[in-house]
């Protein structure tokens, strides 16, 4: 296996790595490397350094450490039974290539996962000392993301943490029957279990700091999960509800999902087909409901049509809009932000430009027409000086006339 | 009005910028014409390059004869977000910013809260300037690709070449600096230069594209990086364009590989899902059905080895599946299972433990024969965890039609057939295991087992053996 050069062990070992959606390099402690020996800063911003053809930011190294792994989770790639060219780096081996990618300013960082190679405990000891050669040896000061190993020993996960800017633990699948069906090898309670432990490291970590200059930092970017979208039977409903309680439980960062993807070498369970990407899409928009929209769990699974799941054609916001006309038409003039934000085609930026603008004087829809990137999706849901929907907002084909037209996603709706 | 009346009412104004992106000096000029209350109308703003004013050729006083701002002249008023606007707007290439941003410092003292009426024509205008500048230096922070070049005192520097559409690349140096603060560096663009040699900043005059070096040999290991992350089954090329349009891609080393990438898209993402595919034909609703599709089966290599498949048999609705491996020699020839030596062996011990045979679903996790040709004779092989899984699309179709309320799995490569992950046969048998569809699991050893013990050893096994068959004839029994 050591005859493999590292351009051939990096192409295998980044292909298994691109079914992880997180490539995010933001939100964590500004550093610099300004009168250090070493190099690399974070700024606040992540930065995506390129896109792929697939429409995904590039941000960091994202690879993993060896594709060997001793579990059979059948929708993954890497699992035992699966007959895919197998690689392994050293720690040193990818302290290295971040160095000399980051040098040439292609990356933020690295973001390092694995598979698990003789036991969880040498796998995640690997990983964390390819953080430490380059935090210590390198002093390098950028993002580093490590996916941490739900059952290696706490201590290992600790260590972890104390690297890295960012640890997350992929819960996989959105329901315990999936994991148990589809990852035979994982266990639930250990996944929350170990994210739990994370969690409370990290507020701990957070109070230390506020009292003790040199406290440690731990995972300040904090903790992010993936979930697996369309290899089993949970419908959208089931998916909000658990990244609810994620969020709630462990004070997530982010929630991934990952519309699942036919993989080389398949399981048999699995379904074959293209991905689910508008489904995806719109768990990611529901998500921002939640985390920007003031949006209860049980109020954007109100707005999941009968078989539990969000609509294709319409977002989530206007499937709950159109459900619940009764709160509608909204005054511009007067209604209060978080009233607002429920408008259909009235986002964050939107919002508050209203609310700016409106000190100042009475917004006509023309007004609003300015602050907002199209009046024909807001005009049925508000009200304003000059306009008021009347009969608009309770058509029946209300929903027709603002569904985008459907041909265009049938390609990839399935 | 004291302040109107020292200034002429018809003079025009040009001030002269000695730098694109000098700020604090259209700050300052920008403060005193305000004191002075010289209207918008007649200021006209020029940067070095840039064609000048117009109207103001022949009225303007020579440059830097600026009327001085009386003594008693009011404050002028900026509000915090106008000084963050206008910074931003200040380094846009567009010609007509300096006019913009001293239009709505006028308006400004008149209107302090002017900034937050985004309605407003001017105010949209400053915004969109500024936010184009801000997005041109993320794209600066995100696109700029260093390349190594040895130096001569032995050391290496850092080149790259970047052409940003404003004038962007002073505001954006200390960026680069907080970053590689210890490497030497420099970025070249087309409307100045800046290099860092470790402890100062220094600026140099335009340069070109030839003036950069045109290769560096980390390239190759970040193009096929770039490669290798994509995932050819979720395309989506908008996405991609709208966050890294066109006019990057010629200075960015991996850029060069997507055309071939999309092209290749669709034809990789057909392998990917051959490559696991079984086919997409929905599982078969009648026993029948499914003996005819089991046939044609050829997903894993097995069916390559020239036996034919071996489809269960047992009627619709039997309470116990017995699940045996694949099929041996004589089953492959007779086309039914459990009919050779470890059938002859099974059908003893189930007569011994009460259970009718015909009453259950006698089938196996794999459907072909795995064997080795030795002269002869065919011997068997066990099939791998990966064959297993292929088959297991039929077995899960058979479990849906025949619908079980036991399974009995004899032997390890069955168990996994079931459960999907390999268990120890030792450790799962003699207790049932539930399964998710409300049926349960029982594992015991295949009867081939018995067949290869001797003695005690055989006389111990086959107590287990008979023991599990009895525990398993009860269940049925209890289940009804």
């Amino acid at each position: 296996m050591d005859s493999l050069s590292t351009l051939e062990k990096l192409e295998i070992l980044a292909d298994a790595a691109k079914y992880d959606a997180s490539c995010a390099s933001s939100g964590t402690a500004k550093k610099n490397s300004l009168g250090g020996k070493g190099i690399g800063s974070t700024e606040g911003m992540g930065i995506c350094h390129a896109y792929a053809p697939d429409g995904r930011c590039i941000s960091l190294l994202k690879i993993l450490l060896t594709n060997h792994c001793i579990f059979d989770c059948h929708y993954c790639v890497n699992r035992k039974s699966s007959n895919v060219r197998r690689a392994r780096f050293s720690p040193w081996e990818v302290a290295d290539l971040t160095i000399s990618f980051y040098r040439r300013n292609y990356i933020e960082g690295l973001f390092l996962s694995s598979g698990i190679v003789k036991s969880s405990n040498h796998t995640m000891e690997q990983m964390v000392e390819a953080a430490r050669i380059l935090r210590e040896e390198h002093d390098f000061r950028g993002y580093i993301h490590l996916k941490t190993i739900p059952e290696a020993d706490p201590e290992l996960v600790y260590q972890a943490g104390l690297y890295a800017d960012r640890v997350s633990i992929n819960v996989e699948l959105p329901t315990d029957s999936g994991l148990s069906r589809l990852a035979p090898d994982k266990n639930a309670r250990q996944i929350e279990g170990a994210m739990g432990k994370v969690k409370s490291d990290i507020v701990e970590a957070k109070d230390a700091k506020k009292r003790f200059k040199n406290a440690p930092r731990f995972a300040p970017a904090g903790q992010s999960t993936q979930m697996i979208v369309g290899a089993d039977a949970a419908t959208d409903a089931d998916i909000v509800g658990k990244a609810s309680r994620l969020y709630d439980g462990f004070r997530l960062r982010r929630v991934y999902y990952s519309a699942f993807s036919p993989i080389p070498d398949a399981s048999a369970v699995l379904p074959l087909k293209r991905p689910p990407l508008i489904r995806e899409h719109r768990l990611y928009q529901s998500d921002w409901l939640m985390r920007f929209y003031g949006y209860r769990a049980n109020e954007v699974i109100q707005a999941t049509e009968k078989d539990g799941n969000l609509p294709l054609d319409i977002d989530p916001k206007l499937a709950w809009a159109l459900k619940f006309r009764e709160q509608f038409p909204l005054d511009v003039n007067r209604a209060p932000r978080e009233q607002l934000l429920r408008v259909p085609g009235l986002g964050v930026t939107a919002v508050n430009r209203i609310i700016a603008a409106r000190r100042h004087r009475s917004l006509r829809l023309d007004d609003v027409g300015k602050l907002t990137v199209s009046i024909a999706k807001v005009r049925p849901f508000i009200c304003a000086t000059d306009w008021r929907p009347t009969a608009l907002t309770d058509r029946a084909d209300l929903r027709n006339l603002l569904a985008p037209r459907q041909e265009q996603l049938e390609l990839f709706a399935a | 009005m004291t302040v109107l009346a020292r200034t002429e009412a018809d003079t025009h104004y040009t001030v002269t910028l000695a730098e694109p992106d000098d700020f604090v000096f259209w700050r300052e000029a920008a403060r005193g014409l305000v004191q002075c209350a010289v209207p918008p109308e007649r200021v006209g703003w020029v940067e070095p390059g840039g064609s000048g004013d117009l109207f103001a050729t022949a009225l303007a006083p020579e440059n830097g004869a600026l009327p001085a701002p009386p003594a008693d002249a009011p404050d002028v008023r900026a509000s915090k977000r106008f000084l963050t606007v206008a910074r931003g707007a200040a380094l846009h290439s567009d010609p007509q910013r300096f006019a913009l941003l001293y239009r709505l410092l006028w308006r400004l003292q008149d209107n302090p809260r002017l900034m937050e009426d985004k309605s407003d024509g001017d105010v949209r205008y400053a915004e969109d300037l500024s936010k184009s500048v801000r997005r041109d230096s993320h794209k600066m922070h995100a696109f700029v690709r260093f390349r190594e070049v040895e130096e001569d005192d032995g050391g290496t520097r850092y080149v790259a070449w970047f052409e940003p559409d404003h004038h962007i690349l002073r505001a954006n140096a200390g960026f680069f600096k907080r970053r590689f603060a210890n490497m030497r560096w420099s970025i070249l663009t087309p409307r100045s230069c800046i290099h860092w040699d470790g402890e100062r900043m220094t600026q140099s005059p335009p340069a070109s594209r030839k003036d950069a070096p045109d290769g560096d040999p980390t390239e190759e290991l970040w193009r096929s990086y770039y490669a290798s992350i994509f995932n050819p089954a979720r395309l989506k090329v908008g996405a991609m364009m709208s966050e890294m349009p066109k006019k990057y891609w010629k200075n960015m080393p991996e850029a060069q590989l997507i055309p071939e990438m999309i092209a290749a898209a669709q034809s990789r993402e057909a392998q990917m899902v051959d490559a696991g595919a079984i086919d997409h034909a929905p599982q078969p609703a009648t026993l029948e059905a499914l003996r005819c599709a089991i046939g044609t089966c050829s997903h894993c290599p097995i069916s390559a080895l020239g036996g034919e498949a071996v489809a269960g048999e047992g009627p619709r609705g039997a309470p116990l599946m017995i699940l045996g491996e694949q099929p041996g020699d004589q089953e492959d020839v007779a086309g039914r299972p459990f009919v050779g030596p470890a059938g002859q062996l099974l059908d003893e011990y189930l007569i011994q433990a009460g259970i009718e045979r015909e009453r259950a679903y006698v089938t196996n996790a794999v459907k072909h024969f795995k064997f080795a040709q030795r002269g002869k004779r065919r011997i068997h092989q066990t099939p791998n965890a990966k064959e297993i899984d292929s088959c297991r699309w039929w077995v899960e179709a058979e479990r849906a039609i025949v619908k079980p309320k036991l399974i009995l799995a004899l032997g390890a490569s069955a168990a996994r057939s079931v459960l999907g992950k390999t268990v120890s046969v030792t450790a799962a048998r003699g207790a049932p295991i539930a399964l998710p569809d409300g049926s349960e699991l029982w594992v015991t050893v295949h009867p081939s087992y018995l067949l290869r013990l001797d003695g005690d050893a055989r006389a111990e096994q086959a107590k287990l053996f008979a023991q599990d068959l009895s525990e398993v004839a009860k269940r049925i029994a209890m289940l009804g």
